[in-house]
């Protein structure tokens, strides 16, 4: 994996509100995932556009927390996601 | 005809998934179809509107993938109006399909209606083989140029391959195969024994040993290939010690409307003769999901013989697949004849160690006797 990856949502993957259950879930190919809301928050910055440590940067000012705390959660989490191939790398 | 089970309605999360089963006509031909014996012709089959309705029914209910299955979808005339009702209720719409009878423009149309996926079944890496397999000549060779436009579209791809005595060895090349598709995810289904593949069961059945060295390949493989293709492996589980966590417990996580509209809490139910049936034309889909007697029967834990209840494992398993009970033990509240510590798991040994056969059924319409 590059230093600071950028993530995209690919095709055939998205994420929606789910009003039976009150949550947002992340929908692909025989994937639901019911997110809470740290995880929807993290994805909601998933653009396609900004590495994972932009995406860090932007929610350590959103919930006042250091960067340096955040950016391991935010990599590892969508990481996670690239392994399932719900989300993938742009280089 | 059995007796009547007692009145039981037990609570369920809302379901995630549900397989349309939108018709049973296939060109394809396998004898391990995961479509009842009886299988229904095409004047059964509900209309356009009916099912568009049922698709709202399950979003509101909480369905959040439709699976549109068959037979094969594409008999179906209506099969990109069906994808556009599925899509505007909200679902994500999931095609399971041999491919054949689609065409360029067909995905074309299919994208357009908002399809999300497409799983394609894959009966063998040659010609040969797969056309074996599916009863079906010129079959592979269709199947692979519609996944060239498959790709060409940038359709997002799973391969479902069907593993059993005669093609597990190919395993390899399998996924192989998937790569070359450009598929994101690769199904390796050894075949389940229910239905048309326990008719088939004596010809279908891999040897231990094919079992262990697919274990090896897989694993193998989703090492090598981490990131670049998930590889979902679903082993045979009549070598295994404990039974599969069927449905992830009966009537909690997914439903299955046949084509003439009767749901059912997963595709092999129709062989528990104690079930009937619920119809989406007579029944709203949330009553049926909440109150049927069909799907209340098994849900929960309770109704499991006290060695499931006080076993660690009945959290996971549930007591193993009740369709399984009752095709070997004859009773679907037995326990799955498949976990060691069941009284009948003697049966289970005794079919792994008949002898094998070259010659299956081919699964074709109006031959339902049953195996």
């Amino acid at each position: 994996m590059t230093p600071d990856p950028v993530f995209a949502m690919p095709r055939g993957v998205r994420m929606r509100w789910d009003d039976v259950r009150k949550t947002h879930v992340l929908l692909g190919p025989e994937r639901a995932l019911m997110l809470d809301d740290i995880g929807h928050a993290v994805l909601a910055e998933v653009d396609g556009i900004s590495t994972a440590s932009g995406i860090a940067a932007r929610l350590s000012e959103k919930f006042e927390a250091p960067v340096d705390v955040i950016l391991p959660d935010v990599v590892q989490f969508l990481d996670g996601l690239r392994v399932k191939r719900l989300l993938e790398v742009r280089s | 005809m059995n007796q009547p089970l007692p009145p039981r309605r037990i609570p369920a999360p809302a379901p995630i998934a549900m397989l349309a089963e939108l018709t049973h006509r296939c060109p394809l031909a396998c004898a391990y179809c995961s479509n009842p014996l009886q299988l229904l012709d095409a004047r059964r089959e509900l209309d356009t509107q009916t099912w568009a309705r049922v698709f709202r029914e399950a979003a509101a209910l909480g369905v959040l993938q439709i699976h549109l299955s068959g037979g094969e979808p594409a008999a179906r005339r209506d099969l990109e109006q069906l994808t556009a009702a599925a899509a505007q209720a909200g679902l994500y719409t999931n095609l399971i399909t041999s491919g054949i009878g689609l065409t360029r423009a067909r995905l074309e149309a299919l994208v357009e209606a908002g399809l999300d996926h497409v799983q394609l079944s894959l009966q063998g890496v040659t010609a040969a083989i797969a056309d074996h397999v599916g009863g079906y000549k010129g079959g592979f060779d269709r199947k692979m140029a519609l996944a060239a436009e498959i790709d060409d579209l940038g359709i997002p791809l799973t391969l479902n391959a069907v593993m059993h005595r005669t093609n597990i060895g190919d395993l390899p090349a399998t996924i192989d195969m998937a790569l070359k598709l450009n598929a994101r995810r690769i199904e390796v289904a050894c075949v389940q024994f229910q239905g048309w593949a326990l008719k088939n069961r004596s010809a279908l059945q891999p040897t231990r040993a094919q079992v262990e060295e697919a274990k090896r390949v897989v694993e193998d493989a989703a090492i090598r290939l981490d990131g670049h293709l998930v590889i979902d492996f679903v082993p045979p589980d009549y070598y295994a010690d404990y039974p599969k966590a069927c449905m992830g417990g009966w009537g909690s996580t997914g439903l299955n409307v046949a084509p003439d509209g009767r749901v059912l809490p997963c595709h092999a139910a129709e062989i528990i003769p104690h079930l009937r049936f619920p119809n989406v034309q007579d029944t709203g889909l949330a009553e049926i999901w909440r109150d049927s007697e069909a799907f209340n029967a098994f849900r929960g834990t309770d109704w499991l013989p006290d060695a499931c209840r006080s076993c660690s494992r009945v959290t996971r398993d549930f007591g193993g697949c009740r369709c399984q009970a009752m095709a070997l033990a004859g009773d679907p509240f037995a326990m799955d004849p498949v976990c060691r510590h069941s009284p009948d798991r003697a049966k289970v040994d005794a079919l792994l160690s008949e002898e094998t056969s070259g010659d299956w059924t081919y699964r074709r319409m109006g031959k339902t006797s049953g195996p």
